[in-house]
């Protein structure tokens, strides 16, 4: 049975990587607000990290059983 | 429920495994208001994520097609002309038409700046004239053209008021949307790693996974352009609140005064705001007997320097025959609220590189719009719980 393969994972571990993303995004988002220069490059890393994750795993990594 | 009539081991390991976070009926009450509010918004919400697309190069779009305004150059420090020149200038040959509003238009075209005229909002014309010769720069056109049909149909549906108080509900309803996903998303990956797209599986399986990872990784972004876009939905609501309360309050000695005359020099005005409002510079002006002003007062309205400040105004309320001020005050916070929220909403304000990234989330939320049509459209029938629940269960049962 596959359950025995797959763990199971914990609130937190399905949470963990998204509370991160969501953490840069808002970071990305109120930066640019703030100043210009740096904050502006802030701004972009933090909005373009998750933009890139999304790529990543949604079409550029390869393909891989699960 | 399908778990049930599933062999009896693996049925008891997901209701032992929904314990955990949520119970089975938890989720399928998070699933149910999760497809009836997406399904509800979706339509409308893949209108304004794909008229927005163009909106957010909207200058650069009119840059291409020769709609903006482009000052002369000129050497630099050449002297402005006094601003009663140019409001002069936009009303030169137009017989009947009065000044209503004046507003600088610095970041796209420099010195080029608009008085613009007449009664009922429809009939508003602007005409853009340089600051610093007061030369007529592009007179009044009809509104219309690709990014106007754009701008209508993502802001109020060609419907108005009631157009966009009608997207707003739909944006609230997406909200609910947004937040019923993020609750699902636990029991969808119990047994997934983050980012885990199942290619090898069915197309609905691998749409799933893909719905799931978007949507996840886009919430904060999706969550707050959505928010801030309900609120600017409310802005004319805001406004009457704003002009009714404070703006009110601040004219209320002048109310039974007779009308003025005539209109004193605006650059007079100006000087006078500006010195009421250290460091700061006009935005717009509100002429006497508009909206946003009283019948005797030019409202001054005027923006800090830092990207933040730039966006929220101060009014001061000049009287418009002798150039004394009125009063001046600081916004009210639901007016600054809505002021906050639109560069949040347009992406504007983190220059070209943001405003690629603000693309991508929104292809992006177009992928997971689309994708949770698809989801539906294709649903097992009879099926009351997530598709991947029932899918582990099959798997299990094998």
């Amino acid at each position: 049975m596959s359950d025995r393969i797959r763990p199971r994972y914990t609130a937190w571990q399905i949470f963990s990587v998204p509370i991160v993303l969501g953490a840069l995004s808002g970071v990305g988002l109120v930066t640019a607000l703030v100043g210009d220069g740096p904050w502006d490059a802030v701004s972009w890393l933090g909005l373009g990290l998750p933009v890139a994750v999304c790529l990543w795993y949604g079409w550029l990594r390869k393909t891989r059983s699960l | 429920m399908r778990a049930e009539r599933a062999a009896g081991a693996p049925a008891m390991q997901l209701q032992e495994a929904n314990h955990r976070l949520l119970s089975a009926k938890a989720i399928r009450t998070w699933y149910v208001v999760h497809k009836w509010t997406s399904l509800i918004c979706t339509v409308f919400l893949l209108l304004l994520s794909i008229t927005g697309l163009p909106l957010i190069f909207g200058h650069e779009i009119e840059d291409l097609t020769g709609d903006t305004v482009d000052a002369p150059e000129l050497p630099a420090g050449t002297p402005a002309a006094t601003m009663d020149r140019v409001v002069a200038a936009g009303l030169d040959g137009r017989p009947g038409h009065v000044v209503r509003f004046l507003f600088w238009d610095g970041e796209d075209h420099p010195n080029a700046t608009a008085p613009s005229q007449d009664a009922p909002p429809e009939a508003l014309r602007t005409v853009s004239v340089d600051s610093r010769t007061a030369a007529v720069l592009q007179e009044p056109e009809e509104p219309g053209g690709f990014m106007y049909v754009m701008f209508k149909l993502h802001v109020d549906l060609f419907a108005g008021l009631p157009g966009m108080l009608f997207l707003g509900f739909m944006g609230l309803l997406f909200l609910v949307a947004v937040v019923s996903g993020v609750v699902l998303y636990a029991p969808f990956m119990r047994r997934l790693p983050f980012g885990a797209v199942r290619r090898d599986r069915t197309a609905r399986t691998r749409w799933l996974d893909l719905h799931n990872l978007l949507g996840i990784v886009t919430l904060v972004w999706v969550f707050v352009v959505g928010a801030t876009g309900v609120i600017n939905t409310w802005s004319d609501v805001l406004l009457a609140i704003w002009r009714n309360g404070q703006l009110a309050e601040m004219v209320a000695p002048y109310r039974d005064k007779p009308p003025l005359a005539a209109l004193g020099s605006i650059d007079t005005a100006l000087a006078a705001a500006k010195a009421a409002a250290p460091g700061m510079e006009p935005r717009f002006v509100a002429y006497p007997g508009t909206d946003f002003s009283s019948a005797h007062h030019y409202a001054v309205f005027l923006r800090g320097s830092t990207p933040l400040t730039s966006r929220l105004l101060k009014p001061a309320l000049i009287h418009a025959a002798d150039a004394t001020l009125t009063a001046t005050a600081d916004m009210p916070w639901y007016i600054t609220a809505l002021l906050v929220s639109q560069p949040l909403h347009f992406g504007d304000y983190g220059g070209m590189p943001m405003k690629i990234v603000w693309a991508l989330l929104d292809v992006l939320t177009i992928v997971v719009l689309g994708s949770g049509l698809y989801l539906w459209a294709v649903r097992r029938k009879g099926a009351t719980v997530p598709i991947s629940e029932t899918e582990e269960i099959r798997e299990q049962a094998a």
